[in-house]
């Protein structure tokens, strides 16, 4: 089981608001899945060269053109906020 | 009191490349235009896949090889969680714990003392740039403005060792790196359009009772002109002077520190607390693979090098026989401007000739007029041949600058002036040194003749040599260019022997 500070901590970087209630119901719920995942800490992995991707695909690069951009209407389009050109958005305080 | 600031830098360059790091958009700045320059992949809407640019990641790799960085053969790209309105996708894709590069260093020489000192890099690695916020600075708490067009460009981010120990040493290191940078061709290096940034680690180390005490590190950040890195870091230093004296923290006591730097008032101020690196949870991004480069893909990036700053300098001082400072000064204006010389020194033959003409006559017309080396309507090929001439012996200096000024007036009045209009102006103004001996001996004969100059001539006969001078400037003026040292020799021989 997961702390409540624990949770509390991974909520706030998350931009979550729980309620106490939900402190406790989700650090029993994380806790399970940690323990499920701590199965994996059994396998022996001292000689196991660590995974960068599941894949083995290397180098997929694409080559160094410009493509169309989309207007600005429809970049904007899903924004709850906007002045017609700008992204509006609360004003960023500090430690917010 | 006695104690060493200890500065490290982290300095953030945009690459030029012509779109984005991991999608199509073009990588320009655009400031008026917000907005126009986004895709789903760099606005973060679901679904979209980033796909790796690959010249990004070649300019990164020459830049680490200017930088002296090893480069790695195996380099992956994670994911860095923030909010952060300028960034859409709420992470960045960065990279963590195998960078394509680590472990370099930068030569500084401060013009203060003239010491040379390297400046260790720990690393540089490849991301994505966030967009740009515009604050509302009413004071109303009005909305802040968000433009995406910079989200995800390339961003190459340097960080440097703490092995600074002052203002002026961080803004000379800061420096060269452009200089370099811009050699290179990897970013044009504009602190103004902020396509390089800086953000200074900056603490102090107390000496006290043989004990070395240091204090809390304080970031500064977002310093956009050479002028502010010194600036700020100076009154930084002097503020944790004071901040020591008064409630004598030291490095641990208090959480690591952000300010900002206020360029008007010339102070710093306090800023957000600074999230423990631990909790961006980086982890390797699944959306882009793994990259790999061979040591014979580094050998092809490598020869698209060209000679570094430094080994141009020490081979003008070296080679050329320029001075320190003319050297410098060559090589600071940037390479379109060392070109330029080079091209002078060898059609030429003359490298300190060549010097004296760029740092005098060049720069001041470059200085009148307001434009580029670039821009100069004397090419190189052109000033060269005029140097060479002068070098030769077929034209006096004097007269190679009467031909300069020529070629800038014809060239004002619209004509193309070339190597041919330089013999021309030779010609048509009669300014080539008078080679032909028997002319000189009769324009001689004639002064001498010349009742006026009898009491000189009497007074260098009778051995005053100093009244020659009179003598000589009357010859030159008959002539128009001939070498004053050849006509003196030739009038006290004539007189004396």
């Amino acid at each position: 089981m997961l702390s409540p500070e624990d949770v509390q901590k991974v909520a706030t970087l998350a931009r979550l608001k729980l309620s106490e209630e939900e402190l406790e119901q989700i650090g029993h719920q994380l806790g399970e899945i940690l323990d499920y995942v701590a199965v994996l800490d059994e396998v022996d992995v001292s000689e196991v060269e660590p995974m960068a991707h599941v894949a083995d695909v290397f180098n997929a690069f694409r080559a160094d053109e410009t493509r169309v951009s989309l207007p600005r209407e429809e970049s904007l389009s899903n924004a709850p906020k906007t002045d017609g050109k700008y992204f509006l958005v609360p004003q960023i305080l500090e430690n917010a | 009191m006695e104690f060493t600031p200890i500065i490290g830098l982290e300095v953030h360059v945009q690459l030029l490349t012509k779109s984005k790091l991991f999608c199509g958009c073009p990588n320009l700045f655009n400031p008026d235009n917000p907005n126009v320059q986004t895709c789903p992949v760099c606005i973060g809407l679901p679904g979209s896949l980033p796909v790796m640019n690959q010249e990004a990641l070649r300019l990164s790799q020459k830049t680490a090889m200017a930088l002296n960085l090893n480069l790695a053969n195996f380099t992956k790209w994670d994911r860095k969680q923030y909010y952060y309105p300028d960034l859409p996708k709420a992470y960045q894709i960065s990279q963590f714990d195998l960078p394509f590069s680590y472990d370099g260093w930068v030569e500084v020489t401060l013009p203060s003392s003239g010491e040379t000192t390297k400046v260790r890099l720990i690393r540089a690695h490849l991301e994505e740039d966030a967009g740009k916020n515009m604050h509302d600075e009413s004071g109303r708490g009005g909305d802040s403005k968000v433009d995406l067009n910079r989200t995800g460009t390339p961003l190459l981010e340097i960080v440097s060792e703490p092995d600074i120990r002052s203002a002026e040493e961080a803004r000379v290191f800061l420096e060269e790196l452009r200089l370099l940078l811009r050699y290179i061709e990897v970013s044009d290096c504009n602190m103004q359009e902020g396509s390089m940034r800086c953000d200074a680690n900056v603490n102090l180390h107390v000496h006290e009772d043989g004990e070395k005490i240091p204090t809390p590190i304080v970031e500064v950040k977002n310093l956009n002109s050479f002028r502010g890195v010194e600036a700020a870091i100076e009154h930084e230093i002097k503020r944790q002077i004071k901040a020591w004296e008064t409630d004598r923290k030291r490095i641990g006591d208090v959480p690591k520190e952000t300010r900002g730097w206020d360029a008007d008032r010339g102070q710093t101020f306090g800023q957000r607390g600074k999230e423990d690196a631990a909790d961006y949870r980086y982890f390797p991004d699944p959306d882009l693979v793994p990259v790999t480069t061979t040591d014979e893909q580094f050998d092809a990036i490598r020869a698209t090098l060209c000679v570094f700053p430094a080994d141009r300098r020490n081979s003008y001082v070296s080679d050329l026989g320029l001075s320190d400072y003319d050297a410098s000064v060559i090589v600071d204006q940037g390479r379109e401007y060392a070109d330029y010389f080079d091209e002078v020194t060898s059609v030429c033959g003359d490298g300190k000739q060549a010097a004296n003409w760029l740092t005098q006559d060049v720069q001041r017309e470059l200085n009148d007029r307001k434009i580029e080396i670039a821009e100069f309507s004397i090419l190189a090929s052109v000033l060269g041949t005029v140097l060479q001439k002068i070098v030769k012996g077929e034209i006096t200096i004097k007269s190679g600058r009467a031909v300069f000024t020529e070629l800038l007036a014809q060239s004002d009045d619209g004509s193309d002036v070339t190597a041919n209009s330089v013999d021309t102006i030779i010609a048509d103004k009669g300014l080539g040194k008078v080679q032909d001996t028997g002319k000189i001996d009769i324009a001689i004969q004639a002064v001498i003749g010349n009742e006026r100059n009898a009491k000189a001539v009497e007074d260098v006969r009778g051995g005053k040599q100093q009244a020659v001078g009179p003598l000589i400037g009357q010859v030159m003026r008959e002539l128009k260019g001939a070498d004053a040292g050849s006509v003196r020799q030739m009038i006290i021989d004539k007189l004396t022997s």
